[in-house]
């Protein structure tokens, strides 16, 4: 009984949401695949957004709201591939590469302003990100065209600035769709199932043979994914599934590019400087005698976050096709962040597992909020302003929660010195 | 010359950098043969109409919470009374003092719960401020489609749900005060009734900020440990310092309402709270340091850059929002610049 009761309080937060969407999902009235289907658009499009929040958080940083400058990073590349014409998946890939300079450089000038905030990082990187976005919009809207002068289809009929909405043409879908040999990689869900219960029995077998990581949960996640397999291959030949397999689409190459960046943040964190971050973000004080360069680790924290942000922002574009010049990356910060803490992150700790819970529980919200809103209240616009009330009200509340709870563990440890 | 350079010290570069713009401005304005009486005209009534707004961030940082990034919700309580003024059909003096005085109750009402939540949260105030703020508006977003008004000025004119996007006050109050003994001076409008209103709301503050109460919140907002060593009950102060900007705020967007002639409802709040924080910083004050000075001289210069920047830039660029863009980089970088100026720990 102790052990539920410990169990629900530490994930009281997921577990409220959990069923906040399963009401949501019971009154929208909507279909289970279809909602389905749309969460597995939502899920490619967002998760690598959040998981770029992990790393500042670990080296005590807290919810790096600056991702917004990732964000515009993407955009940056994905407007420059889109002058210069680079169709399908090259222009995605040069679209990346460019945006990944472009981050590292926000990431570096941000690291360097965060560091002479310490202690106030989350605002700072918040108003960066409202400052980096006038600064963003003087350039696509003035200079791109006023100062340096060039021909583009994405120009503003006037010269000047460029076109609100930019369609991506070719390169949409270009990572989600890529062709093997004449196969679409998109698949249906039961396949999907089959192959990524195949990966994830490979991956925990690995880690339980030759790692040797032993404790329950590799057990228990070694089996639940070997069980996925059968489920995947009956599923696709029961009658009762066919809507499941017609309207779920899985793009299985961007969710394995996904895995990988799961696996390579885990692998980062028992690198060296993985491990530097860690120390930093446990006690700055202690790290800096023990020899590391805190200002250093904090900056390379922060590039990687803001690179990881920018290729989240192309992956986002690509499945959804449109550009929004001006407003796409204005409210990513926030919306990943509330993702995150959403799936029971905080401030101080913040896992992989919590990332990927927290994307499908926020974006399952954002899906069925309007419908069910228009199902209970006859008006759709309630539920868009109940969700956006969600958002914030999940920020601010953890926010208060976690500071409360750390002034009274220092109240009582300095009552106990 | 060595007076020349002192000056230039007390005035301080963020001054300086916006002064040399306004000057930049004027000229351009001059050269394109704007209508400048109209400008300057323009920026007095701007001026006091965003004045209380940036007074409301004074009590706050002088009782040591810091900017209030929550005064949107000092703001929605202002819309509350302003909301209930009408559908009480109140017009004309009655209108507005009805929606000042509920703003007021309403505000440090909500003030006071706000500081409390606060008390507890010392040292992130701004962030968890804002995002408290952002909540309550969209709270109130929804209470704007449930809210049982029935005078056709507020509801939605096709028989829909709850309030409408923006009120109007033509009939009501709009510009009450701004027409109150104003007169024109060589082709300039002078607000008088606004200028009495917002100098007399701004001279009460100078003169609480001088009293005993206003010296304890400055003691307690300066150094909160030596002011609890001394006997100050710090969290008291801090709650006080909270009810009045958000008493403040709420008074700020009725006056600034009047001048404007709309309410602007639903999400519009979330944008406001910063011209003012940037108003202030700008006019010298700094995340410990206030007076009220700070507040009239950086709303004086900050929306007068604002009010002329506009013409010019769009006589320059009639497409595109170029003074827009200007307001979010010159007001986040202000903030920004404070931020990095107070310093971090070590």
């Amino acid at each position: 009984m102790g052990k539920v009761k410990g169990i629900l309080g530490k994930n009281a937060v997921p577990i409220l949401f959990a069923v906040i969407c399963a009401l949501g999902v019971y009154y929208s009235g909507t279909g289970i695949p279809t909602i389905l289907a749309d969460l597995v658009n939502r899920f490619d499009r967002n998760a690598l957004l959040v998981l770029s929040l992990i790393l500042p958080v670990i080296s005590g940083m807290g919810l790096n709201f600056g991702i917004v400058l990732g964000a515009m990073s993407g955009q940056v590349g994905l407007i420059l591939v889109s002058i210069w014409e680079i169709p399908g998946l090259a222009g995605i890939l040069a679209a990346m590469a460019i945006a990944a300079l472009v981050a590292a450089l926000c990431g570096f000038l941000a690291g360097k302003m965060l560091n002479q905030t310490k202690g106030q990082e989350m605002i700072t990187s918040m108003i960066l990100g409202f400052f980096s976005n006038g600064v963003y919009q003087f350039i696509f809207l003035f200079v791109a065209g006023g100062v340096i002068h060039f021909t583009s289809d994405i120009l503003l009929s006037t010269g000047i600035g460029i076109k609100n909405t930019l369609e991506m043409g070719t390169m949409q879908y270009a990572l989600d769709n890529i062709q093997i040999g004449g196969f679409s990689t998109k698949v249906d869900m039961f396949t999907a199932l089959v192959f990524f219960g195949a990966l994830f029995t490979a991956y925990y077998l690995f880690r339980v043979l030759v790692k040797k990581n032993r404790e329950r949960k590799y057990w228990i996640r070694l089996i639940v994914s070997a069980v996925l397999i059968p489920a995947g291959l009956i599923g696709g030949q029961m009658k009762a599934l066919n809507m499941y397999k017609m309207m779920v689409r899985v793009p299985v190459s961007t969710y394995l590019l996904l895995f990988g960046a799961c696996v390579l943040v885990q692998a980062f964190t028992k690198t060296k400087l993985g491990q530097d971050m860690r120390a930093v973000g446990h006690d700055r004080h202690v790290a800096a005698s023990s020899g590391i360069h805190v200002d250093k680790v904090r900056i390379q924290a922060i590039i990687i976050s803001t690179v990881m942000a920018a290729l989240g922002q192309i992956i986002f574009y690509q499945n959804l096709g449109t550009i929004d010049t001006y407003y796409g990356h204005e409210k990513v910060g926030t919306y990943c962040v509330a993702a995150i803490l959403i799936g029971g992150a905080s401030v101080r700790k913040a896992t992989i597992g919590q990332a990927i819970l927290g994307t499908l529980l926020f974006h399952l919200l954002f899906n069925v909020s309007p419908l069910a809103a228009q199902n209970l209240f006859s008006n759709s616009m309630v539920g868009g302003y109940f969700r956006m009330t969600i958002c914030y009200g999940v920020i601010a509340i953890s926010l208060i929660l976690h500071t409360w709870r750390s002034h009274v563990d220092r109240q009582k440890k300095s009552e106990e010195v | 010359m060595e007076m020349v350079q002192k000056r230039m010290q007390q005035l301080g570069l963020p001054r300086i950098i916006i002064i040399a713009f306004i000057i930049i401005i004027f000229f351009a304005a001059f050269l394109q043969g704007q209508n400048m009486a109209q400008l300057i005209s323009d920026s007095l009534v701007r001026f006091g109409q965003n004045l209380i707004l940036a007074l409301a961030m004074m009590p706050a940082i002088m009782s040591g919470i810091g900017l209030n990034m929550g005064l949107a919700i000092g703001i929605v309580c202002g819309l509350l009374g302003g909301m209930i003024s009408i559908e009480l059909g109140l017009t004309n003096i009655y209108g507005i003092a009805c929606a000042m005085l509920i703003a007021l109750m309403v505000g440090s009402l909500v003030g006071v719960l706000y500081g409390k939540i606060l008390n507890r949260i010392k040292g992130s105030e701004m962030l968890i401020g804002n995002y408290l703020g952002y909540t309550v508006v969209y709270l109130m977003c929804m209470f704007w489609f449930a809210a049982p008004f029935s005078n056709p000025a507020i509801i939605w004119p096709m028989g829909g749900d709850g309030v409408r996007a923006t009120v109007t006050l033509d009939g009501y109050y709009s510009g009450i005060l701004n027409n109150f003994l104003s007169f024109e001076i060589g082709g300039i409008t002078i607000p008088t009734g606004l200028f009495l209103f917002v100098f007399g709301v701004c001279w009460i503050i100078r003169i609480f900020s001088n009293s005993k109460v206003g010296t304890t919140l400055r003691a307690a907002g300066d150094n909160p440990e030596y002011a609890r060593t001394s006997g100050i009950a710090v969290n008291r102060c801090r709650i006080i310092g909270a009810a009045l900007s958000t008493a403040l705020g709420a008074l700020g967007i009725v006056v600034y309402a009047q001048s404007y002639g709309f309410y602007s409802l639903y999400e519009a709040p979330t944008t406001m709270s910063f011209t003012p924080m940037a108003a202030i910083l700008l006019g010298g004050a700094s995340m410990k340091k206030v007076n009220v000075w700070h507040a009239v001289v950086g709303t004086l210069l900050f929306q007068t850059m604002l009010t002329t920047a506009l013409p010019v830039a769009n006589m320059l660029l009639p497409d595109g929002n170029l003074s827009e863009v200007f307001r979010i980089i010159v007001s986040n970088g202000i903030i920004l610049y404070a931020l990095s100026q107070a310093g971090g720990e070590k």
